[in-house]
């Protein structure tokens, strides 16, 4: 029976509301390690001599570190120097409640066996547990605890020693509280700071740089000009309780803090609860210390202080501490103020390891040194290093610590280098790292998981499933595809109807719920590709093989099959497992082939000329219903096959059997998300893409005007009518132009769970169908892992199993999908862009490009050849060039420098080198050759090739 | 067997830091310390009135129930109620109103209450033998005194050793005994942070002997492969039930034979 002891009450009073608990204490909570004689536990976490080397403790030790150590030295404690940790449930809660991702990297470090971290659940411990005295704050009754907990320690592990020869280990706390260190010295404990211990450390003394640098107490001296002078430059951010009670009165807004990536001064804060709303927030004081992705408290702003944004293009240009806050404000155009506010306190920080450079630094032999992150979004950071030799070329890994008020920048410690700066394999491991894609390889456990080789279909798996390898299966994809999830045939019936078929990949047959291999897939949540990388989200024997539907090889799929009229109506619609055997993998160019070949008539090509027949009418009849037409610019980079550098690219052309294939897997995602909405109406995965708010519409309306184009935007039907009627005929790229621009006006397209959501909130704006989900790629995509299990169940083809039909667990696993999808996105494109500048790198070109957007001081400009848009700074950056010849005009959006005007959509002419001049920092940069603007236009090539030509050498040796 | 119960002292923790609590650890202990298959401390005492004819008070950790019988006796009110083959179990189930955090007047005959008497009404029937006494009635009256999650259980709990008390033949003990499923594992007699956390959690009342099931509640949806887990477990609560409340009983049949044969 239960083995409580005491019996203790413990209370909460909030309001009225008062809670008893009961709090039972144990004596079977063993102390976990190795050394004692006593606790009768099986596998004792802690070993029996722990070594490391400290010139402070010189015998076998155990760390005890207090909250505040972890939350702040977590980097320290999971470096694989530091082993043989006690970590208090005391101060595991305590972390619990003040940062959740610390939490759970303390709680990957006690699960990872090497690391030896022990969790004692020591409030439950019948001899550590001890009441909270009167009038004893909360943090002195933690750290009384905490020394409570060590005392028993020693003591335990003194007196329990095995067979009285082990040699005996001692306790070491770990603290930065100088009263509590006090205390705990007076008691007899061994009591240090981090700092003192770590810097004992003689075997590893490059753990001192990841130190990190927060509320050091006895911090040394200090070189910082302003900490010198003690000049404040934030104001305070206010304690949590007068936040709480002020974001519950409605003085204060709760927001996420979203950084610019133009301008660094600027910052707009999304509102929590009520998506739409934005406020916006300029100058360093206001921005008061937020780092890009914190959740703030913000202060409205009286309406008459009021700011519109700046429409510069700032970058935190030099690392001065001087707070020379550029003019950023034309607040005399009242009509286009925006709501302000000011950040009055950070309720949440949201800080990660950040990837970037460290800033080259005047004085040789200095510890103090700026980073800059390769995000544009994160400020600089302020770290302290002794190995910034070595470092200098490198890319580097720096968490922030804190954002003291009178420091400029907030203040990091140094996590890791990563290697060369410019080596490709570095780079693309910084942007994985950036959008936090996981891609280590596959563990043992999710590899034991996959089916044995050579696999083979078998009698049982046949009987179960329709045999469906006569049938004229075949597939169409890019080119160089080879993880291919669908299929198609076609094939007339004898009463006049077609059917149709879709066959998708079965990869649920061969990742089981909750397997490791299951939970792997789940984290990645999709196939990540980049330029000259794929990351799968499973296996590759998976992807590229047994999953994939490969030409002339015996495949399982799920199928579904319609039967449907030859004008494209749906007469029945049913779903299979199958087997089936497609007769040939084709890419889009030769599909498109034997179509057009009108010699060719076997089975297979006259089932691609009626898919193709059918899908121009579904294609008509969804544009009819207001489906969008959008734009972006895709590119395809041929590599270098030795030294995978791009040695070529080009943009990815559109045929008509791509929009055929797409046709049909719109309609398989749709059937299959009815379908699983009527099984399953609470806990079905859809993907909904909403109407985004009118206000997001104002750029492209604006846009349309300065060519005398309107733009309806009140439906999707209105605005796909209005974008298409939008042609200038002397502009051929006009129209396209536009449809990027309204690309960017679109909300992100989302998963959730059905029973999270009212049904009218399903909708689907940009395909302009009521209901959606994703059906068509389990192969590189989880949604539809999760969709084919679903859609398994209602059709009795599989099991079903707890998690599948939770809501909240599926809404949980939506919102990490959601994620990793936009992150893949983000991560695809960063590599587009490292990749174009890997292929300008020495090399000048030049380009037609159109001007997309006009800022005070400076024209964006896209480059369609190559998909991507920079910018031409026209100005300095702090805005008060007089040296420009261009004069802004906010009206009708235009730079104008005497005879020249840039506007909207204007033609010109780029020159783009890769700047290599400041090698910490590779951009690409771009400068106007047409049309000419004396003493700022570039001349064109022939002439401005010899000028770049040394410093491109200088490069090469 | 009972601890004193010793005046709690209060303090103040602020309100957000309640969110998201983590129910069951890594280490396997819940919020009080337990472990997933451990029941609360269970105190019981029988005999509490000499006025009724059966009593007992029970302690299920702060979940406290009182039970009294009367009967069984002539049907008084409501003549049409008379059964000829057996005697009907009339029950009646109420909460004090200092029983919660909140204080709050619970009228009698409100929703909950009217079917919390009737689960326990259908439990007794199953389980007394009724048949012994036509035309006649038998009371059962619970009051909760204190609230911690499990009220249903502590009810019948409270009630069997009423009914023992009052010498009325069972066919078994009923015993009552809650199981949760929270954060993916199965926990044992939870209780009211733990039915707050918003999981599912089966109620059981069941003849321990012959693990017959008098009474099965769920509240919430739970996935059928998940239902045999938390179903093991509960039988197991409520085997445990039984051995305290047998120990309880035997205590106190030997405690008033010692003072009888003392007199």
């Amino acid at each position: 029976m239960l083995k409580s002891k005491t019996f203790v009450k413990k209370t909460r009073k909030g309001g009225v509301l008062k809670v008893v608990r009961e709090h039972y204490l144990r004596d079977d909570i063993w102390c976990g390690s190795a050394a004692c004689g006593q606790c009768p536990q099986d596998k004792p976490v802690l070993e029996s001599d722990p070594e490391i080397d400290s010139s402070l403790c010189g015998f076998p030790h155990y760390l005890i570190p207090d909250t505040n150590v972890v939350l702040h030295q977590m980097d320290v404690l999971a470096d694989s120097a530091i082993r043989n940790v006690i970590v208090l449930q005391t101060v595991q809660q305590e972390v619990r409640h003040r940062s959740g991702t610390t939490y759970q990297r303390l709680r990957d470090q006690s699960n990872n066996p090497d690391k030896n971290f022990y969790v004692f659940t020591n409030e439950h411990h019948r001899e550590t547990y001890t009441e909270r005295e009167q009038g004893e704050s909360s943090n002195d009754y933690n750290d009384r605890v905490i020394r409570i907990a060590t005392r028993w320690y020693n003591k335990h592990l003194q007196e329990n020693r095995k067979d009285g020869e082990a040699p005996k280990v001692k306790v070491v706390l770990l603290t930065n509280d100088r009263e509590n260190r006090e205390k705990a010295q007076k008691e007899g404990l061994l009591a240090y700071t981090v700092h003192q211990y770590v810097k004992s450390l003689t075997g590893n003394p490059e753990l001192v740089d990841r130190l990190a640098q927060v509320d050091m107490g006895e911090s040394t001296d200090s070189d910082i000009k302003n900490e010198a002078t003690g000049r404040v430059l934030f104001p305070e951010h206010l304690p949590l309780s007068q936040l709480q009670t002020g974001i519950k009165s409605g003085r204060f807004l709760q927001g996420s803090f979203m950084a610019s990536r133009e301008n660094y001064l600027e910052a707009n804060v999304l509102v929590h609860g009520d998506e739409s709303r934005s406020i916006f927030i300029q100058g360093h004081a206001h921005l008061n210390r937020s780092v890009n992705e914190d959740a703030v408290a913000v202060e409205m702003l009286p309406e008459d202080q009021w700011k519109c944004p700046s429409s510069m293009v700032l970058q935190d240009k030099d690392g001065d501490e001087e707070t020379s806050e550029p003019d950023l404000g034309s607040p005399k155009v009242r009509s286009n103020a925006i709501p302000s506010g000011r950040v009055v306190g950070v309720i949440k920080r949201n800080w990660r390891p950040y990837c970037g450079v460290l800033q080259p630094s005047g004085i040789k032999e200095a510890t103090r040194h700026l980073f800059m992150p390769a995000e544009r979004k994160i400020p600089k950071i302020r770290i302290e290093t002794r190995q910034a030799e070595t470092l200098q070329g490198q890319r580097i890994v720096v968490s922030i610590d804190g954002w003291p008020r009178n420091s400029r920048y907030p203040k990091g410690h140094f996590v890791r280098k990563l290697g060369e700066v410019g080596d490709k394999d570095t780079e693309n491991e910084v942007l994985l790292l950036e959008h936090d894609v996981p891609h280590q390889p596959f563990s043992q456990a999710v590899l034991n998981c996959l089916p044995s080789t050579p696999w083979g279909i078998t009698k049982e798996d046949l009987a179960c499933r329709q045999d469906l390898r006569d049938l004229p299966i075949c597939s169409v994809d890019p080119p160089g595809c080879t993880d291919i999830d669908d299929a198609l045939h076609y094939l007339e019936k004898p009463n006049g109807n077609v059917e149709v078929g879709v066959h998708i990949a079965d990869v649920t047959h061969f990742i089981r719920p909750n397997t490791p291999l299951d939970q792997e897939a789940a984290n990645r949540g999709n196939t990540v590709y980049l330029c000259d990388k794929r990351i799968d989200m499973v296996p590759e024997l998976l992807s590229s093989n047994i999953c994939s539907l490969r030409g002339k090889e015996e495949r399982f799929a799920f199928s579904c099959i319609w039967e449907m009229t030859k004008n494209a109506e749906i007469v029945a619609t049913r779903f299979c497992k199958s087997v089936i055997c497609s007769k040939a993998a084709m890419t889009y160019a030769e599909a498109q082939m034997r179509i057009d070949d009108k010699n060719r008539n076997d089975a297979v090509t006259f089932g691609l000329r009626g898919l193709n027949a059918l899908a121009k009418i579904l294609k008509k009849r969804r544009i009819d219903a207001g489906a969008l037409t959008l734009a972006s610019i895709e590119v395809r980079f041929h590599v270098d096959s030795e030294t995978h550098d791009p040695i070529d690219l080009e943009t990815k052309e559109l045929r008509e059997t791509n929009s055929m294939v797409e046709e049909f897997m719109l309609l398989a995602n749709i059937s299959v998300a009815k379908k699983i909405l009527s099984d399953f109406p609470s806990c079905a995965m859809l993907r909904r893409h909403p109407q985004p708010p009118p206000s997001n519409y104002d750029i492209l309306i604006k846009a349309g005007k300065s060519k005398g184009v309107d733009i309806e935007t009140d439906t999707s039907k209105s605005l796909a009518v209005s974008l298409d009627q939008a042609t200038i005929p002397s502009e051929p790229y006009f129209n396209t132009l536009l449809r990027i621009i309204s690309t960017r006006c679109m909300m992100q397209a989302l998963y959730f769970c059905s029973g999270t959501l009212p049904e009218s909130d399903f909708f689907h704006y940009g395909l302009a169908t009521p209901i959606y989900t994703h059906f068509t790629s389990p192969i590189r995509r989880y949604s539809d892992i999760i969709v084919h299990r679903l859609l398994a169940v209602s059709i009795n083809a599989d099991k079903s199993f707890p998690d599948l039909l939770d809501k909240y667990k599926s809404q949980a696993l939506c919102n990490n999908l959601n994620f990793r999808h936009k992150m893949a996105q983000y991560a695809g494109r960063a590599s587009v862009e490292l990749h174009t500048q890997l292929f300008f790198k020495n090399k000048v070109t030049e380009e037609e490009g159109f001007v997309l957007f006009v800022r005070k001081n400076a024209v964006q400009v896209l480059i369609p050849k190559f998909g991507f848009e920079g910018t031409i700074f026209l100005k300095s950056q702090d805005g008060r060039g007089e040296d420009s010849p261009f004069v802004f005009n906010e009206e009708e959006s235009s730079q104008t420098a005497g005879e020249v005007k840039l506007r909207m959509f204007d033609r010109v002419v780029v020159q783009i080198t890769v700047e290599t001049s400041h090698i910490q920092h590779q951009k690409l940069r771009i400068r106007l050759v047409k049309p000419e603007v004396p003493g700022f236009s570039v001349p064109p090539v022939e002439a401005s090739d010899k000028i770049s030509q040394p410093p491109v050498k200088k490069v090469k040796t | 067997m009972c601890h004193k119960i010793r005046h709690p002292r209060y303090w103040l923790i602020l309100p957000f830091k309640m969110a998201g609590l983590e129910i069951i650890s890594d280490q396997g202990y819940r919020i009080d310390g337990r472990r997933s298959s451990e029941l609360r401390k269970v105190c019981a005492r029988m005999g509490v009135f000499t006025q009724a004819d059966g009593s007992a008070y029970i302690e299920q950790g702060n979940t406290k129930a009182l039970a009294t019988v009367y009967g069984p006796h002539e049907v008084r009110k409501g003549r049409g109620k008379i059964q000829h083959d057996r005697a009907v179990v009339n029950c009646q189930f109420s909460m004090a109103t200092f029983s919660t955090g909140e204080r709050k007047s619970r009228p009698k005959g409100d929703r909950r209450s009217q079917e919390m008497s009737m689960h326990l009404r259908q439990t007794f029937e199953a389980v007394i033998v009724t048949e012994l006494f036509p035309r006649s009635q038998i009371d059962i009256y619970v009051q909760i005194l204190q609230a911690d999650g499990g009220n249903y259980c502590a009810c019948v709990n409270a009630a069997t050793l009423a009914v023992i008390d009052a010498g009325i033949p069972m066919k078994d003990y009923v015993c009552a005994c809650t199981a949760g499923f929270i954060q993916d594992s199965p926990l044992l007699d939870i209780s009211y942070v733990e039915e707050s956390a918003g999981a599912p959690f089966l109620t059981v009342a069941m003849m321990p002997k012959s693990e017959q099931i008098v009474l099965l509640e769920m509240n919430s949806r739970l996935h059928a492969d998940n239902m045999e887990k938390v179903l093991d477990l509960a039988t197991q609560g409520c085997k445990d039930v039984f051995a305290v409340l047998d120990r309880h009983v035997r205590d106190h049949v030997s405690e008033s034979h010692a003072l009888m044969t003392a007199s």
